[in-house]
């Protein structure tokens, strides 16, 4: 089935206590149709490797405001991968300064969305790039 | 090596990939949920309701530390609702089970509703077999949050715990039909607020102690209850409710299959029936004529028991109904 809706988890790791952001992007992609798995604040990389594992999740959504980006971000793609999930598509969101992106990008994170994206640009991404796996 | 194969080696991984085949209800899925079958029966399948914020997550969170303590390996399949709108959902049951997130033998997994009401998803019993048959022992289904008549999770579960929170009604709600009913286990969580242990003995004098007589006729016979409490959030309880679910796991040994579960086989060929029937009644052969029949049920030109009967012998030509019935 193609039509089955795309499973996204939406991830917060490291200490940052601001999930404000993370919800709203959860509901908007809820209204999107797609069914978004919340794990909540302080997650560490095992944590959100583990629920991308069990979960089967098309999409791990990581939003990061707390500047760890540079080390959370690449363990996360790399927990991932020796769990054998290359085919999950990996994106950011939060604040994250441009000159970091390349090496993000470099370390598995497809795409990096900053203050000002809309819900519907995400949503929009999301469905043109996601790698439906069944 | 096929999926299932993996799955039940103990690739976590492929257990995943296996349960969205199961969930999407795809071929592959289908046969593997087949393969799998005979392998399953062995864990205990414990069904989880109650009202929306009832604390059912952190429950089971409590329940599956408790059985850690343990050494017993346990899999949580966490519903919530699927918008009517947009078909998308927020999984959030999560939230509540993340210490267990970094446990290989914990697997959690949630699963959308996807329209399917009752308070489970269509394919959450097939969800729950492929993970007995990778051998984890305890099983926890938690519904979408529910209100008074979400009973499908007792078809599903060997023993349906039925969470209530404190205040959330006086004894006439107790005596409702419906939810509490299908009770094996009714727990009165957030046992640390005002009032617990008031609606607890409320409850209990309402399900327990006006006990139903055995009906004669062999009428189902009305469950009898036990009320506990909890606090969830700080594990009072906690021991006692799994002591109290190891009580009431069902028998292997038995010769005759528990009452749970024959009603979970009723269930389960049920849906199959109706979902074969739909595909047939869909195919190149038949699509046609199930359209023409259905708009003429539209415009009232002929009636849905005629309808139906007529396709009924057209899909089996020969067992075809009595002779119709008369209203005199």
């Amino acid at each position: 089935m193609t039509d089955r809706p795309i499973k996204v988890l939406i991830a917060k790791p490291g200490l940052d206590g601001h999930d404000r952001g993370a919800k709203v992007l959860a509901r908007g992609l809820r209204d999107e149709g797609f069914e978004v798995v919340y794990t909540g604040l302080r997650q560490t990389p095992e944590m959100i490797a583990t629920a991308a594992l069990q979960e089967d999740v098309d999409v791990v959504g990581l939003s990061i405001l707390s500047g760890a980006h540079m080390t959370l971000l690449p363990r996360i793609t790399a927990l991932l991968k020796s769990e054998g999930m290359t085919d999950v598509l990996v994106t950011a969101g939060g604040i994250i300064p441009d000159d970091d992106i390349p090496a993000l990008k470099t370390a598995g994170v497809a795409e990096v969305f900053g203050p000002g994206t809309t819900i519907a640009q995400v949503a929009d991404y999301l469905r043109a790039n996601v790698h439906r796996h069944d | 090596m096929r999926l299932s194969d993996a799955a039940i080696a103990g690739d976590r991984r492929a257990l995943a990939q296996l349960l969205t085949a199961v969930e999407n209800a795809t071929p592959v899925g289908e046969a593997a949920t087949r393969r799998l079958y005979p392998l399953a029966g062995r864990a205990h399948i414990v069904g989880i309701t109650g009202a929306p914020g009832s604390g059912k997550s952190t429950l089971v969170a409590a329940l599956t530390a408790e059985a850690r303590a343990a050494g017993r390996s346990v899999a949580v399949i966490a519903v919530d609702p699927s918008s009517p709108i947009t078909g998308g959902a927020i999984l959030g049951d999560r939230v509540r089970m993340q210490v267990h997130a970094g446990d290989r033998d914990v697997f959690i997994r949630s699963m959308a509703s996807r329209g399917h009401a009752g308070g489970l998803a269509a394919t959450s019993v097939a969800v729950a077999t492929v993970l007995d048959a990778a051998g984890f022992d305890l099983i926890f289904v938690e519904t979408v949050g529910t209100g008074q008549s979400e009973v499908e999770v007792a078809a599903a579960a060997d023993t349906t715990i039925v969470l209530e929170a404190p205040e959330m009604g006086d004894e006439v709600q107790a005596i409702k039909a419906g939810l509490l009913e299908v009770a094996d286990i009714v727990v009165v969580n957030k046992g640390d607020r005002p009032g617990a242990h008031r609606t607890a003995s409320q409850l209990r004098a309402m399900l327990v102690a006006s006990a139903p007589r055995e009906p004669a006729d062999g009428r189902p016979r009305p469950k009898r209850p036990t009320v506990l409490i909890t606090t969830a959030s700080t594990g009072a309880g906690v021991p006692e409710l799994l002591a109290a679910l190891d009580r009431a796991r069902p028998t292997e040994s038995a010769v005759e299959p528990a009452p749970a579960r024959l009603a979970r086989a009723r269930t389960q060929i049920g849906a199959v029936l109706q979902e074969r029937l739909a595909a047939r009644l869909g195919d190149a052969v038949h699509a046609a004529r199930t359209r023409d029949v259905t708009d003429d049920v539209a415009n009232h030109r002929l009636d849905p028991y005629a309808a139906a009967d007529g396709l009924l012998s057209e899909l089996f030509p020969g067992a075809g109904p009595d002779a119709s019935a008369d209203d005199a």
